[in-house]
């Protein structure tokens, strides 16, 4: 080869480059270690993490089963190895799967077209408030205060230089939905979009109708967030919204400490041009049989460059694969009775530790730590090797002495039942 | 290929069709030859004010997106809904049925500075 | 003669929603340990939703079967040679999969007490510390999901710097051969965008740079190699005449598969660059994502990156949140750990001398190459590439064939197509990055396609332009799907749908 391209050494491949530019020393890293030895490094590093802890954290990351079907499929090379759909006919099994995700999302938020996902959740937030600016030609967004707190920092760092102003609004007190009076006096006619989660930061059903009602009467568009995807299972789908976005990492993605994820952005027909990210269309090949490419590419940023709706190219396509066959395995009955299980645990739970806010609530509540202080309560809980609930001081002051607790269908009665006494004494009603 | 002699005509190959102080706006053939299967065209809303040599909206192919500027100034009046249900329609008649806005002219005069079907078509013949 | 395989069962494998009988089930939940809960008592009846309308109703052996046959539709790293410029679709180790699989590292909860996640925030500290002795730099951030994101952080972080100076100054100025990502990035922290032209020899014009850059200039862009896999001999003097009127240099690094081992960005005048894990890293692909952009900074920047940072106290690993000039967030919680455990696997594996071997080997194959296409393909930029080469389909086009249909023919030859039509700034581009995987074998089956293409060019040019003639699909009808997308299934509607 090297006669081939005419050099005696490989080096000499580099002589071009400028002397000055040229490494004398090897790289500072170690040597280069056997798969033995990668297995065991990472082992040790595992087990220096929290193993064989109960937990019961949630705040949009949460600890579902992982059907075993899921890692059998994506382990696929055909799957695992392959690149972006970008040649339709030898990428017919990622662009398929790709517009069963598209389709069963749409199906789960009662949005007419969903795209192939975001980097995550957070990321997901942003761009719908910039797709909703495209869309009114309007730049203030609306915010809940009850949206994830991480999720509004990145709103914030995105929107600092795209003169896009934002603005929170209040929840009430007492039950911890949007405080609709608060949006109403903050809504102007510049507003391009209001944003709610639900079920919200707190666990809490927000209110999308009333919500979305406010916001078209002054031409605004309403974005509902969502970051416990198995809460669309029971939960009626936010059909009033024009934009849902949100976060699969429920649907089979593991913690794994906080991604990779899937976020995803379902619109409305009428918006589908200002959408980001990547879409999946179907079509015919030129035989005349059903084929899918990726389509309405000339809204992303390898054709119109500075013009696009987004930066965005890479998307989430494993993690969104791994969705798919989650929802497929659990299906339409699965997916209704996870959810079920899910509310049952976390009401089992707030039956032991009294929940702070009397809103409905899905799989996670707020419980209130009553003169002790939270750290104190989960310092308790670790000598048995359970990690309780997230600390809320740190976000929200006038939440001090709370934490958000979280029971999913792993959650087991026994775990609850010492979460309940390291909470004792449960105070009792006036 | 023919231009039609009752068009006047710009550089950048868009058409306009006055009559007193309406116009109406269009792509040339020769665009609609460079773009190959055209997908979708953005157009303004009734009522927007577009300014000569100013971009009014896009057309679109598969991977392509071209900026359409404006021939004339003015306030649109009308626009062709029907592109959007069949935008190859600019493929096939882009001189006729495929026409994209009707103007309210500011300066109907301003027509007259534009090509005439001769000298784009020259033009044309010389770039290509 | 080339039999086609669409009558059997495995080629026409129907979607999940058609194939659905009301019933079926593919999972089963252990019974509750509590009592269940009445949904609508719970919630409130007007929360509950009716049952999802159209939503899969499988059994497990439906399931893989349905997957299993949609995998063979696609071609993959693990199938063959994958040329696309720019991607670096080298071998994705699976001992990655199995250590992202750990259960102490798959079920960390990035809330967990950090005493508790000690072993994660290793990895990530001695992930960053290799990255930045590879790239020469001082800081890195590993929180940025890909590279476009990886870009945006930069881009935002030299933003925050140029304020704190007093200016953040108006315009960013990109190569015309960029990836469409830098302009996009650009625009959307932002900044206008200014086109700088390549010279004869499709580098960035010095002297034309010089002119260019002002005051209103914050940075500009490089992709170095760059998007023609040629290495910008000059990139030190464009460092000095940016660095002359206070603009940064910022750095696209999804060529770093050139460099690693035998040049470091810092070195050569850098001062904020991404890298992509899913590229230079091994990261799988994963059929479009997920990556990993991490971002590497000089001392100046570091204070901007985004929060947390990681830091050693009192002899254990911790998140500083105290970061008072920071950009905030570019993400929640902190980056994509699972690509980080794949990347940092592939790192200790090679080892030092490993990674610039890789190095090596990949610029080697790509000259390989070049000398083996060079008597059928029209080469634009004779200056010596590095691991991708670019030709033009100049030849080819003079007989009506353009590099789309010649990538398409090399479909029928058991191939990936290299990158089509990119970068812009060659008429007609074939874009060829073989990598260090590839053998001598595989890289010369791949040139004798080419040249037999070239030849087929020449005496049967209708069938290289209505390739590919033995895949399950032929070329699909993009301009119906754009011009009336359908983006979803629909219950009630036929496969087919009406035609035009």
């Amino acid at each position: 080869m090297l006669a081939e391209c005419g050099v005696a050494s490989a080096e000499d491949l580099f002589s071009h480059l400028p002397e000055d530019v040229r490494l004398k020393q090897p790289l500072a890293l170690e040597p280069g270690i056997s798969e033995y030895e990668i297995v065991e490094y990472f082992r040790s590093r595992a087990a220096e993490n929290a193993h064989g802890y109960a937990s019961f954290l949630g705040a949009g990351v949460y600890a579902h089963y992982r059907p075993v079907m899921v890692d059998t499929v994506v382990s696929r090379g055909e799957f695992l190895t392959s690149y972006t759909p970008y040649q339709a006919e030898i990428s017919q099994g990622t662009l398929t799967t790709i517009f069963e995700f598209q389709t069963m999302i749409c199906q789960l938020t009662g949005m007419d077209a969903a795209n192939a996902s975001m980097y995550d959740g957070s990321t997901a937030l942003p761009e719908a408030a910039l797709m909703a600016c495209r869309v009114t030609g309007r730049n203030r967004i609306l915010v809940a205060r009850t949206v994830h707190p991480e999720y509004r920092e990145v709103l914030r760092a995105y929107a600092r230089h795209d003169n896009m102003p934002i603005e929170e609004f209040a929840y009430v007190a007492e039950s911890g939905v949007a405080d609709l009076e608060d949006i109403d006096r903050k809504l102007d006619d510049q507003t391009a979009a209001v944003v709610i989660q639900s079920p919200n930061f707190f666990g809490i059903v927000d209110q999308v109708q009333a919500a979305a009602e406010m916001a078209h009467r002054r031409g605004a568009l309403l974005v509902v967030m969502f970051t416990e995807a198995v809460s669309l299972g029971l939960l009626n789908p936010p059909a009033d919204a024009d934009i849902v976005a949100g976060e699969l990492q429920s649907f089979s993605a593991p913690p794994t400490y906080g991604g990779p994820f899937a976020g995803i952005i379902a619109t409305k027909e009428k918006f589908i041009r200002q959408i980001p990210g990547r879409l999946v269309g179907e079509t015919r090949d030129s035989r005349g049989h059903r084929s899918f490419c990726l389509t309405l590419a000339t809204r992303e940023q390898h054709i119109r460059r500075e013009k696009a709706t987004s930066n965005i190219c890479t998307n989430q396509a494993l993690i969104a694969l791994m969705a798919t066959v989650f929802m497929s395995v659990y299906g339409k009955q699965g997916l209704r009775e996870l959810a079920e299980q899910n509310l049952a645990k976390s009401h089992y739970l707030s039956t032991l530790v009294k929940p702070r806010f009397r809103g409905p609530f899905f799989n996670e509540f707020v419980a209130s730590a009553n003169g002790r202080s939270p750290d104190e309560i989960n310092q308790a809980l670790l000598k048995k090797k359970i990690i309780g609930g997230l600390p809320l001081a740190r976000w929200y002051p006038e939440l001090e002495g709370c934490m958000l607790l979280c029971a999913t269908e792993m959650s087991k009665r026994s775990h609850m039942d010492e979460v309940g006494k390291a909470f004792s004494p449960v105070p009792q009603p006036a | 290929m023919s231009y039609p002699e009752n068009l006047r005509y710009t550089k950048e190959h868009e058409w306009v069709r006055a009559e007193g102080d309406m116009g109406t706006i269009g792509i040339t053939d020769h665009a609609q030859k460079e773009l190959g299967d055209i997908v979708y065209v953005d157009l303004p809303k009734v009522g927007a004010r577009i300014e000569q040599g100013k971009s009014l909206g896009s057309v679109e192919s598969v991977k392509a997106v071209s900026d359409i500027y404006s021939p004339v100034s003015g306030e649109i009046v009308e626009v062709n809904e029907s592109l959007a249900q069949a935008p190859e329609k600019l493929n096939q008649d882009p001189h006729g049925a495929a026409w994209l806005v009707k103007v309210r002219l500011s300066a109907p005069d301003d027509v007259k500075k534009l090509l005439s079907a001769a000298d784009y078509q020259t033009y044309v013949g010389a770039e290509s | 003669m080339i039999t086609k395989v669409r009558s059997h069962i495995t080629q026409n494998e129907l979607l999940l929603f058609e194939q659905s009988s009301p019933g079926k089930k593919g999972y089963q939940l252990p019974d509750l340990d509590v009592p269940p809960v009445d949904v609508e008592e719970a919630l409130g009846a007007a929360h509950v939703r009716p049952e999802i309308d159209g939503f899969p109703e499988v059994s497990e052996v439906e399931i893989i079967r349905h997957f299993t046959r949609l995998s063979t539709w696609n071609y993959a790293i693990d199938l063959g040679l994958y040329p696309l410029g720019s991607c670096t679709m080298k071998y994705n180790p699976r001992v990655n999969e199995l250590v992202a699989r750990l259960d102490g590292l798959a079920w960390a909860h990035p809330y967990q007490p950090e005493t508790l996640a000690q072993g994660a925030m290793e990895i990530m500290a001695r992930l960053e510390a290799a990255l930045a002795e590879i790239t020469g730099m001082d800081a890195v951030t590993l929180q940025p999901a890909a590279g476009a994101h990886g870009e945006l952080t930069g881009i935002l972080a030299i933003r925050a710097l140029l304020e704190k100076r007093g200016n953040p100054r108006k315009k960013i100025l990109v190569p015309d051969s960029a990836h469409g990502t830098n302009p996009a990035t650009a625009a959307t922290a932002g900044y206008v965008v200014q086109n700088i032209p390549s010279n004869d020899g499709g580098m960035v014009d010095v002297a034309g740079l010089e002119r260019i850059v002002d005051k209103d200039v914050a940075a500009l862009m490089v992709t170095n190699p760059n998007t023609l896999g040629v290495f910008e001999e000059n990139i030190k003097s464009i460092a000095e005449i940016l660095h002359k009127k206070g603009a940064l240099l910022y750095m696209d690094g999804a060529n770093m598969n050139a460099l690693v081992g035998i040049a470091k960005p810092g070195d050569f005048g850098v001062d904020v660059m991404h890298l992509n894990l899913h590229k230079t890293f091994s990261t799988p692909h994963g059929g479009g994502g997920p990556g990993g952009g991490p971002v590497a900074v000089k001392k100046a920047l570091e204070p901007f990156l985004p929060l947390p940072r990681l830091k050693r106290a009192r002899n254990k690993w911790t998140f500083d949140y105290n970061r008072p000039r920071s950009i905030g967030r570019v993400r929640a919680f902190y980056g994509n750990f699972g690509v980080m455990v794949r990347a940092l696997a592939y790192i200790l594996a090679h080892g030092g001398n490993g990674l610039r071997n890789a190095t090596v080997d990949a610029v080697l194959n790509a000259n390989y190459l070049r000398k083996k296409l060079e008597p059928d393909y029209d080469l634009p930029y004779q200056a010596p590439n590095m691991h991708e080469v670019v030709f033009s389909d100049s030849r080819q086009a003079k007989l009506g064939v353009r590099t789309g249909d010649i990538a398409k023919r090399l479909i029928d030859y058991g191939f990936h197509p290299y990158t089509v039509s990119f970068p812009l700034i060659v008429h007609g581009a074939l874009m060829i990055e073989p990598t260090e995987t590839e053998s001598k074998r595989e890289l010369d089956l791949f040139a004798d396609a080419m040249t037999s293409i070239a030849r087929e060019v020449e005496t049967d040019p209708e069938m290289v332009r209505t390739a590919p003639h033995s895949t399950r699909t032929s070329r699909v009808d993009e301009v119906t799907a754009a011009r009336r997308p359908i983006l979803r299934w629909k219950p009630g509607g036929a496969v087919s749908h009406a035609a035009d």
